[in-house]
């Protein structure tokens, strides 16, 4: 008897092993195929937008308040992250590079990270919380406010009248506030590194024009052109996509923010390794620092 | 469906020349729920209808596939005797220009001035001629009775009644051959309703258009209409029954046997309350509650 209620309860473990299992397998399998979906949608969006800014320019009075909004406003907070990063860089590099007695190559350093990574991607983090944000919630709450259609009703495109703006603004500002970006932490960098650290000011300047090419600048703001665009869809599909009521607005907002935040690193990844194909294909020999 | 076919009762009956909007077979079916089932509507040039029925039966639904802002799952929608269904978005654009939308919450945008809303189709039409357009905007303000004083303002700062009368001027800018109005008195204190059903007729006594006017207000609808259609909840129907359960002219109401419609025009809860009390009884019961909470409790 004892021998068949094991049996028994081992059979039923079995079951609620295998029915768990299955569970998890349908739960990961709607997750995958969500996420391909989502995929899909913002590509035809993307398609969508792309073919009226092949077609039809916008109108001057809605390119206007799109660009000050990205471009002029979000100028302040970005100079600021700019010097703070370049402030860190050279506290952080400083400590370690001290202790092997190479902190006169701080500028390289420094400059290096800058313009290559840390300036475009942590400006494009910055501008996908600022903008893409804002942009989500602004499309969001025309969408349950029904604005959306009323611009359809009034013969309006709703993606060419919001969308195109929207993703000229980020793909043309969103680089020059990297420039902006990458200025302000070389700034940062220097006045930490010189006035604060005492480098020598020419040694710094120096190794910085030493090591730092123009293709590492031009790999940074190459870079922007991609944040800038994954920004502008990602942002706009959002709020286009946005459920009803306030909480839909905050989702839809904070779902833009995640989203463009992961693309934003995942296609860093893939543009690094292309860039660094390029540059080896140019420069065999490469750079060396030390 | 009860259809009332009774000239004497039609008393206000217009000449209607010929079908402006027709429906066929409309079926809409909206995530996994269907709203709209095999709707068949003609609807003649110059007609003013009312489409009437309780909170979610479709009626906003109907209103906007009409327009093609939300796509029917099949169907046809005839305008003017084309297909409407089959245009391309440059073509729907276009002919959207012949309608005026006017929303239930106005749906007037943020970023804009009160002008710069009752402007907006027309500026979006390239007919942006300055002293024209601010001419325009004038006389469509005037026309639904808001001083030139609102025009600097922004839409928050005006009260609902005030919004709705706006969205009224931005839809009549571009003089369009039909007019929809979803819910237009809903929110409105009776004074205010009452203003918005004068406008609605004085509307379609200045300009030749068709209206249809969405709404759950019987004295709007009875006041506006020529016609009422009446739709009921698709989950509510019989399984052969038709979606939309009067047609007919609002003085047809007064002589209904229908329950359904009865109980609508008189705003009865009816079989609702039995429903009410059921739900509530069965909620109640501690039963339903995990044992845990009610120890808690």
């Amino acid at each position: 008897m004892r021998n068949f209620l094991t049996l028994e309860s081992t059979t039923h473990a079995a079951q609620r092993f295998s029915a768990g299992a299955f569970r998890g397998i349908s739960n990961w399998g709607a997750v995958v195929i969500e996420g391909l979906t989502t995929l899909g949608d913002i590509a035809l969006f993307a398609y969508s937008m792309l073919r009226w800014l092949f077609t039809t320019a916008p109108r001057r009075g809605t390119l206007l308040p799109v660009f000050y909004q990205v471009g002029v406003l979000s100028l302040p907070v970005v100079a600021l992250t700019g010097t703070f990063i370049g402030m860190v860089l050279a506290i952080q590099s400083f400590a370690q590079f001290h202790t092997i007695g190479l902190e006169n190559k701080l500028g390289a350093v420094i400059n290096m990270s800058l313009v290559r990574e840390l300036g475009p991607v942590l400006a494009a983090t910055m501008l996908a919380g600022r903008v893409g944000s804002a942009m989500a919630a602004v499309i969001g709450t025309m969408r349950v406010t029904e604005q959306i259609d009323a611009l359809m009703a009034m013969g309006a495109d709703p993606v060419h009248y919001l969308v195109v703006p929207r993703f000229l603004a980020c793909i043309f500002l969103i680089p020059a506030l990297t420039i902006m970006a990458d200025f302000m932490g070389i700034v940062g960098g220097y006045f930490y590194s010189v006035i604060i650290l005492n480098i020598d000011h020419a040694q710094y300047l120096r190794n910085s024009r030493d090591y730092v090419g123009g293709f590492d600048f031009f790999s940074g703001i190459f870079k922007s052109f991609f944040f800038g665009a994954i920004i502008a869809v990602v942002s706009c599909y959002r709020g286009f996509n946005c459920q009803a009521g306030a909480e839909g607005v905050g989702k839809a907002a904070t779902a833009a923010f995640v989203l463009s935040f992961v693309l934003i690193l995942g296609i860093d990844v893939v543009l690094n390794i292309l860039l660094e194909a390029v540059y080896a294909m140019l420069w065999p020999r490469g750079a060396v620092l030390f | 469906m009860v259809s009332i076919t009774n000239p004497s009762l039609n008393e206000a009956a217009r000449p209607y020349d010929r079908t402006l909007i027709e429906t066929q077979q409309l079926n809409l079916i909206y995530g996994t729920q269907q709203i709209l089932r095999n709707i068949n509507l003609v609807i003649p040039r110059g007609q003013t209808l009312a489409i009437i029925g309780e909170s979610g039966c479709g009626k906003t639904m109907l209103l906007k596939s009409i327009v093609n802002l939300i796509k029917p799952t099949s169907g046809r929608i005839l305008y003017d005797g084309r297909d409407i269904l089959s245009l391309s978005n440059l073509e729907m654009t276009k002919l959207r220009r012949k309608f005026g939308f006017v929303f239930q919450n106005a749906a007037l945008f943020d970023s804009m001035t009160i002008g710069e809303n009752v402007a907006f189709p027309w500026v979006q039409q390239g007919l942006d001629l300055s002293r024209n357009t601010e001419k325009m905007v004038l006389e469509r303000l005037a026309e639904v009775g808001l001083p030139e004083s609102v025009i600097p303002k922004r839409p928050s700062q005006l009260s609902g009644g005030m919004r709705k009368r706006v969205g009224l001027a931005r839809a009549l800018i571009l003089e369009p051959e039909v007019i929809l109005y979803d819910e237009p008195t809903t929110g409105l204190d009776p004074i205010m309703s009452d203003v918005i059903n004068e406008l609605i007729l004085r509307t379609r006594q200045k300009y030749p258009v068709t209206s249809i006017v969405v709404t759950h207000d019987m004295r709007t609808a009875k006041k506006v209409a020529d016609r009422i259609i009446m739709l009921y909840p698709f989950p509510r129907l019989a399984p052969d029954e038709g979606q939309i359960i009067y047609d007919g002219p609002p003085s047809g109401l007064e002589y209904l046997e229908d329950k359904r419609v009865r109980q609508f025009v008189e705003g009865e809860a009816g079989e609702r309350l039995m429903e009410l009390r059921r739900w509530n009884d069965a909620d109640l019961t501690p039963s339903h509650y995990p044992q845990d909470s009610l120890r808690q409790i």
